[in-house]
């Protein structure tokens, strides 16, 4: 008999299987990244930068600036004064912007897309941290930058400022080994290098990007924590349900475990009489 | 306290009097006899209608936020999960339980496949629970255009122009299901008068049927004994319990509960379920210019999606295209005649031979490999496999006459065994 119970465990199995492509159209890889909405003060940052730097041509038009300021512990007089920059708009309203889509289409080629399930839509928050780590110098487009997840890309480095600007090159990397270690050098115990240009070094594991050093008026560690502060806001964003969920859930199951014992007492009684 | 029952007394008799309440009461709870020997497989019935009513409440809380226009749509399921008191809730409730629906309906299937519980004289259980089953297929494919994200769109769009493929009608057929020359806000309307009036009904009523053809001739058992044959001097069957309270209360509350609790994991912590219960590319708005990348159906669906996709090479005159759907339909319709393809003197896999253990076996396996195809790129490999894969679904039926017939059976026991 036992054999058969295999089947519901199978079947449950196959559906909590996470989805697991990790990586990009592209073959590029996504960085790591681990959200933490618990984190207020890095979701109040990312908000502040979202709207500084992304709500004039992306709108968050699913979402209220009413919630946001609620969720991440602004006060609503706060929000007012340093979040809505248009005098029109109240505090209820939907996070919207003014961009038109004809004229985003003269001005990028395409309209920037709502980034309300951004992350959603992506499975997670990973994409956009990795996608804005992922920016470069390409004199052939008309912003002058391209990005190594998305080929060709409409938008503009709106962080470049901030970043500062990352180049394409080739790097000198050790070469391996016929047994697959690095090789070393047995005299001077220096690593014998080979010069490595392009996808080649995404597969060894190595950027191929590099930054012009000081064009930027961040360090690398701080303009990491803005994108993702960034990041981790428009996870909040994509399901801001998901604290108060995770909450609730807690007590649910909490309440059905308790519940169970008294279920399975119950159902004992009435078992023995005809077992 | 005497006078209480007394009154209480007099009214049901002055109800009985004018509707069988207590005798039907009687007749399908307290004394129903079920076998006594019901095992772990005997679950998935209660937990279908728990998760029945599951969905026609939320569903009804849903429709009072929800949109049914294609300008609306998308935004108003984002409102209901954003402004709705608890409509996220709601939401997931209802979206996690169509994942469930369709869960515990395929064990309750795999149950009556294993116990013979659709043999004489349970035939017209066993079809009744296949109209139910087309009409939740039905009720999941109408579900899934509702929230009008860009996989809800592109999914609807292959399998309602899967019938252009048939020939001459086909397109034909195509425009008057869509009620448009493409999917729109026509299509989405229609889909949700069907969704939420049309096939309810249908199944409630196929559910009702479900039931009363089954207490009609009784519940089978794993042993797939008759429990009629040995009774007392009352009538009662000497192996049956009265299924309320003790089913009720001592078999399938305690259950229930472990079912809710794993229900509630998953719709409280994992309620896209990576992917495979709500699609990500369904959290873009519908785009007709923007194909994704992967066209799968949700994951119910997908052995059959498999086997249509199986189809690929023409054969006697009909193009792929068509051979696909002939193989689709063909697979959801082939179990409606399962009662007249087994001919085994019994009916439990308990004493059937081993082709029948083996068959059933590789029938699971089979759909498993079909349902996984169906999530990922075809490549030729794994097109060849899902066509084995179809073969031995399709074997499974057409060889049951067979192989029932001609293995060596094992004697069944008069009375039920408890193991």
């Amino acid at each position: 008999m036992k054999r058969i119970y295999l089947a519901p465990a199978l079947l449950l199995t196959g559906l909590l299987l996470p989805g697991m492509a990790a990586a990009s159209e592209a073959g590029f890889p996504l960085a790591e990244m681990e959200p933490d909405i618990h984190d207020q003060a890095s979701l109040q940052r990312g908000a502040r930068t979202y709207l500084n730097y992304c709500m004039g041509c992306h709108s968050l038009k699913y979402q209220r600036y009413l919630r946001t300021a609620t969720d991440l512990g602004i006060p609503e007089d706060l929000m007012l004064e340093h979040m809505i920059f248009d005098e029109n708009v109240r505090i209820g309203d939907l996070m919207e912007n003014s961009i038109t889509v004809e004229n985003a289409k003269i001005w990028f080629g395409a309209a920037p897309p709502d980034l309300t399930l951004y992350t959603q839509l992506k499975g997670g928050p990973q994409y956009l941290y990795t996608y804005l780590q992922s920016f470069y110098e390409d004199k052939s487009r008309p912003f002058g930058v391209n990005n190594m997840l998305f080929e060709n890309v409409g938008m503009p480095h709106v962080m470049a400022d901030l970043q500062g600007q990352q180049r394409k090159v080739c790097k000198q990397i050790p070469e391996v080994a016929e047994n697959g270690g690095e090789m070393m050098d047995p005299l001077t115990g220096e690593y014998i290098t080979e010069e490595i240009c392009g996808d080649e070094l995404i597969h060894r594991g190595y950027s191929p990007l590099e930054l012009v050093e000081g064009s930027g008026s961040l360090t690398p560690e701080e303009y990491d924590q803005v994108i993702y502060d960034l990041s981790n806001f428009l996870y909040y964003v994509g399901e801001p349900s998901r604290l108060e969920r995770e909450r609730i859930g807690v007590y649910v199951l909490m309440f059905l475990a308790f519940f169970f014992i008294f279920a399975y007492l119950l159902g004992r009684e009435y078992s023995k009489e005809f077992h | 306290m005497a006078s209480i029952q007394e009154s209480f007394k007099n009214v049901m008799d002055w109800v009985d009097d004018r509707l069988p309440v207590t005798e039907t009461y009687e007749k399908h709870m307290s004394k129903y006899y079920a076998p006594k020997n019901f095992n772990f497989w005997y679950y998935f019935g209660i937990f279908a209608f728990v998760v029945l009513i599951n969905q026609l409440l939320t569903g009804v809380w849903l429709t009072m936020s929800y949109n049914p226009t294609g300008e609306g749509a998308f935004a108003s399921v984002e409102y209901i999960m954003r402004d709705v008191e608890y409509g996220w809730m709601l939401r997931y409730m209802h979206s996690t339980g169509a994942s469930a629906f369709f869960v515990v309906i395929y064990l309750h299937m795999f149950r009556g496949l294993m116990y013979g519980s659709y043999q004489k004289p349970r035939e017209l259980i066993w079809l009744f629970g296949m109209l139910i089953y087309v009409a939740l297929m039905a009720e999941g494919f109408f579900g899934y255009l509702l929230p009008w994200g860009n996989m809800s769109f592109w999914g609807a769009q292959v399998i309602v122009s899967l019938a252009s493929a048939i020939p001459f009608v086909g397109e034909d057929i195509a425009v008057w299901v869509r009620g448009d020359f493409n999917m729109s806000g026509v299509t989405l309307n229609r889909f949700f008068a069907l969704h939420v009036v049309l096939v309810p009904l249908v199944l409630l009523v196929l559910v009702v049927l479900h039931i009363l053809a089954l207490h009609e001739v009784g519940s089978n058992n794993p042993d797939g004994v008759d429990i009629k044959k040995h009774v007392d001097e009352d009538g009662k069957p000497l192996d049956g319990i009265p299924f309320h309270p003790f089913y009720t209360i001592g078999h399938d509350l305690p259950g229930t509960v472990i079912f809710l609790f794993i229900f509630c994991a998953v719709m409280f912590f994992y309620p896209d379920g990576g992917g495979y219960l709500i699609e990500h590319p369904n959290y873009e708005p519908a785009d007709p210019l923007k194909t994704p990348e992967l066209i799968a159906p949700v994951w119910y669906y997908t052995p059959f999606y498999s086997m249509l996709r199986a189809a690929t090479f023409p054969l006697f005159g009909l193009d792929a295209k068509l051979w696909g759907l002939i193989v689709m339909a063909g697979a959801i319709a082939i179990p409606f005649v399962l009662p007249w393809l087994d001919k085994s003197p019994v009916k439990s896999i308990r004493y059937k031979g081993m082709g029948s253990k083996i068959f059933l076996a590789l029938f699971v396996i089979s759909f498993f490999i079909l349902g996984y195809l169906g999530t990922v790129h075809p490549t030729p490999n794994k097109t060849l496999l899902a066509q084995v894969c179809t073969a031995i679904y399709f074997g499974y039926f057409l060889l049951m006459p067979w192989y029932t017939s001609v293995e060596k059976t094992k004697p069944v026991p008069e009375r039920v065994t408890m193991k």
